[in-house]
């Protein structure tokens, strides 16, 4: 089974989504979606500073049977990628929430978060795909 | 719901992913795919391959049979148990299947074929023998096949199965087989590491799997089957060669048997022409140098000498890097620089020769 914390937001495309202290959102990939990808082996993040509008592919995990595009969960600007996953990739498999996170983005418009999915939706989805 | 072997039951109790393969209900992994790849290559593993298309030859005529649909000489197996890798051509020279012979006596050759081949397969062996007489072609649904690969495969399989096996087997060198009341060992495989591939009655196939288990023989999935069969620098139908290209385009002329001239073989007039008028194509290996993962069907550029399209690209675990097959034109070369497109980008790789892994180590310089 997969976990899906409560504290935070999600996208019908299987990333997560955290609200920062100072109004940035940390993303990533649930612990779902590293399940069905397996062991990734390569990651590209977007650059610092290139803005996205929601539902845009702005980054690709590759695990080793195949590349899955990674889409900005809402419009905004990327602020922080986490580069650790250059060298480590499979820190989203050890932890899709914690240090596996992907990317900070600053949102254009904060109500934006308000259309994601809070966690029971986002359980309800993956219960509905796995029949 | 796909075809199912023997073992289906086991593999999802053991946790497999399933994925259909060719019609096939199989598994993916059991957790996690470079795990068990790296289990493979340090300690022994074991998959199901079961949906692999066992065919017994009978019959007097069956060396001629085979030495008219072979591409490679089937006449180089003289010492019984002897296997052969060989392709089976259309007459332009194009691969049907490839597939292993194993030689077992003058009245008795058994295949081992590809899974989602065997309908046009078996067509073409019935075609042949039924013009030919003299030979029975038998397929074999009720037999499975589990491959143990791995530095300590042999010693976990005589742990499990029985020290019995260890006197007819212990000393066979690669490439050869011995029958053993119902149960079938050769010596052969898909991963570049010792072991065995066991062929036995499907009934039987979940009690040995179980006793392998038990001894430590980890569960291997098909996406650790590929990436192991690709670093070893072995083909794969459907993807490296097909209908559409010859042996000689395919890494594999090695396997095709020249001499003797009058050995006429179904596919030989259109591979001597093609020889004669110089092969336009040829696989290399790939070793990837930036960063990022190659995939089958991207475009290689090769500067002056033209373009190239991958036909297996994948993530090398023992590696830790990206290779690849490719189809290139023939004038490239081995340690020249060549570029792939990657999503609109353009990455830095290599032309290498392969094997890229045997027996565990790296073949890279």
């Amino acid at each position: 089974m997969s976990e899906t914390p409560k504290d935070l937001r999600y996208t019908k495309t299987h990333e997560w989504v955290k609200t920062m202290p100072d109004g940035s959102v940390a993303v990533g990939i649930t612990d779902h979606a590293q399940q069905l990808l397996g062991d990734l082996v390569f990651i590209e993040l977007p650059k610092v500073g290139a803005e996205y509008a929601a539902g845009k592919e702005c980054a690709v995990v590759e695990s080793v049977k195949a590349a899955s595009d990674i889409y900005a969960p809402v419009s905004g600007k990327i602020v922080e990628v986490n580069t650790r996953l250059g060298d480590a990739p499979e820190t989203v498999n050890k932890g899709a929430y914690g240090d596996g996170w992907l990317f900070r983005m600053q949102p254009r418009n904060p109500d934006d978060l308000k259309s994601l999915l809070d966690a029971a939706a986002y359980a309800a989805l993956v219960e509905a795909e796995g029949h | 719901m796909g075809h199912r072997t023997s073992l289906y039951d086991t593999h999802v109790r053991m946790g497999a992913k399933i994925v259909d393969f060719g019609g096939w209900d199989m598994p993916l992994h059991y957790g996690s795919q470079v795990e068990e790849h790296h289990k493979v290559r340090q300690d022994a593993g074991m998959f199901d391959v079961s949906h692999m298309n066992v065919v017994d030859l009978k019959g007097a005529n069956v060396r001629p049979f085979l030495s008219l649909l072979m591409a490679n000489n089937v006449d180089k197996l003289k010492t019984p148990g002897k296997a052969m890798y060989t392709c089976m051509l259309n007459a332009k020279g194009g691969v049907i299947d490839d597939l292993i012979v194993y030689y077992m006596n003058e009245q008795w050759f058994r295949l081992v074929m590809n899974a989602g081949t065997r309908t046009k397969d078996l067509a073409w062996l019935d075609a042949t023998a039924r013009e030919m007489g003299g030979v029975s072609v038998l397929a074999r649904p009720d037999l499975g096949i589990i491959a143990v690969q791995g530095p300590n495969a042999r010693e976990k399989v005589y742990q499990a199965l029985g020290e019995a096996l260890r006197p007819a087997t212990e000393k066979l060198k690669p490439f050869f087989a011995t029958n053993i009341g119902e149960l079938f060992i050769a010596t052969t495989g898909y991963t570049g590491e010792d072991g065995f591939e066991l062929i036995l009655p499907s009934k039987a196939a979940p009690y040995s799997w179980q006793g392998l288990a038990e001894v430590g023989v980890a569960p291997i999935g098909l996406g650790a089957r590929d990436t192991l069969r690709l670093e070893a620098g072995m083909n794969l139908y459907g993807h490296d060669m097909d209908e559409a290209t010859t042996p000689l385009e395919s890494g594999l002329a090695w396997t095709v048997g020249w001499d003797p001239a009058s050995r006429n073989f179904v596919g030989r007039d259109a591979l001597e022409r093609q020889r004669a008028q110089g092969v336009p194509r040829k696989l290399v290996g790939l070793a990837l140098d930036d960063k990022g993962v190659l995939r089958d069907h991207q475009k290689v550029i090769c500067d002056a000498a033209g373009e190239g399209e991958i036909t297996s690209g994948s993530y090398s675990p023992t590696l830790g890097r990206s290779i690849a097959l490719a189809r290139v034109p023939a004038a490239v070369s081995v340690g020249s620089g060549c570029e792939v497109e990657v999503r609109g980008r353009r990455l830095a790789a290599r032309v290498v020769k392969f094997p890229f892994v045997r027996n565990g180590k790296s073949c890279l310089d």
